[in-house]
């Protein structure tokens, strides 16, 4: 034990590790639960702990997007400022709970056939693993008080969270980048979709993993 | 990859005290969200453990627990972990062994001060850089090395000394 590697082993071996019991995770799962609208909201009572954690949140969230907005946009609209926003906080809650994924799994079969189970569209899911970019599992989320489809992918360390819900209405969009809060996000549309990218990587990774998805490698643009 | 198990991992070892810990992780998790402003980009885990950290000696301090004021608990410290179960591979007399080495390096590290339990918990379990350890802690990276080095030191003495491990 004269080494500090010895004694590192001796810690690691000996000491115990104090995972996250399950009614902790519960606790926060609650906590941080995503806001789903009203009328889909399965659950009333998730629904009213979740306003009642975050009345206060969603204020003060929204004194801070007012405030900061103007000195951030990127030449973003209001309505693509306010979707940034929620799918930047989507990420981020999804990195702090255990709840990445509702359903784990790398095989495309898997994943598409459950979000499109528990959503009333079917989310293109696409294998990149040979381009680096693994499919790692996908969630049901909310953004804009819809229920929208998450797949998450990785890269390297990094998690991307790609948001996925039917255009609704709105026209299709060219590919639009932005940050925030250190995050890079990246939205597009496709074939009647709208997606949102949302992770730590790097502008131009992520940018490349867009093209990727949209399945057009160089510059995407559409009408 | 989410952060709970490091935060209450974390947490666990600070205030020493399950169901605080809880407490403690769903405060730090609050907070986190509501200066989530804060977060300046990078690698989230050590500025979410640094939240954790200050909840934690946030409670410490109102609580006034003294450093050296660690009674023996047989719960906390006896080493239900599932890795020695697994190591002892159904062996009872080596299950009873290593639970017994596993109470006694645990009475160990909690019998530490904090200052010096946290650094040794981020660097060993979650194995943290030292830039890493020194945002959690709020300290310049020298001070990781100098407070790790002697960390050790007091944990060497504590290992081998159990009767007078208060050798501070």
């Amino acid at each position: 034990m004269e080494k500090d590697t010895e004694l590192g082993d001796l810690i690691r071996r000996d000491a115990d590790y104090h995972a996250a019991p399950q009614a902790l995770r519960d606790r926060i799962d609650l906590m941080l639960a995503p806001t789903p609208a009203p009328q889909v909201a399965g659950n009333a009572g998730r629904w009213l702990e979740w306003r009642r954690w975050w009345g206060m949140g969603a204020a003060f969230a929204l004194g801070i997007l007012l405030s900061v907005a103007i000195t951030t946009l990127h030449g973003l609209p209001g309505t693509q400022d306010r979707m940034v926003e929620q799918v930047v906080d989507s990420h981020v809650r999804s990195l702090m709970v255990a709840h990445l994924s509702d359903v784990a799994s790398s095989d495309q079969h898997t994943v598409k056939p459950w979000l499109s189970h528990q959503l009333d569209f079917s989310p293109p899911v696409a294998d990149l693993t040979a381009e680096g970019f693994p499919l790692v599992g996908g969630r049901l989320d909310y953004i804009d008080g819809h229920p929208v489809a998450a797949l998450i992918y990785q890269r390297r360390l990094h998690t991307i969270n790609v948001f996925v819900w039917p255009l609704r209405g709105a026209s299709a969009s060219a590919p639009e980048s932005a940050a925030r809060r250190g995050f890079n996000v990246r939205s597009w549309s496709k074939d009647g979709m709208q997606y949102w990218a949302v992770s730590d990587l790097q502008s131009a990774e992520l940018e490349r993993f867009g093209q990727l998805l949209a399945g057009q490698p160089g510059s995407q643009r559409l009408p | 990859m989410s952060y709970l198990n490091a935060a209450h991992n974390l947490a666990r070892w600070l205030v020493r005290d399950e169901h605080i810990a809880q407490d403690m992780v769903q405060e730090a998790y609050l907070r986190a969200l509501k200066y989530r402003d804060g977060f300046r980009g990078g690698d989230m885990r050590p500025w979410l453990l640094g939240i954790v950290r200050n909840t934690c000696y946030t409670w410490l301090q109102q609580n006034r627990r003294r450093e050296d004021e660690v009674e023996f608990d047989e719960e906390r410290d006896s080493g239900g972990g599932d890795a020695i179960i697994e190591q002892a591979e159904g062996n009872p007399e080596t299950l009873t062994m290593r639970k017994q080495e596993s109470l006694r390096v645990n009475q160990a590290i909690n019998a530490l001060p904090t200052r010096f339990r946290e650094v040794l918990i981020l660097r060993e379990l979650e194995d943290l850089s030292y830039e890493d350890i020194a945002v959690v802690a709020a300290i310049p990276v020298g001070t990781v090395m100098s407070r790790l080095s002697r960390a050790r030191a007091l944990l060497r003495v504590a290992l081998q000394h159990p009767e007078g491990g208060k050798a501070v």
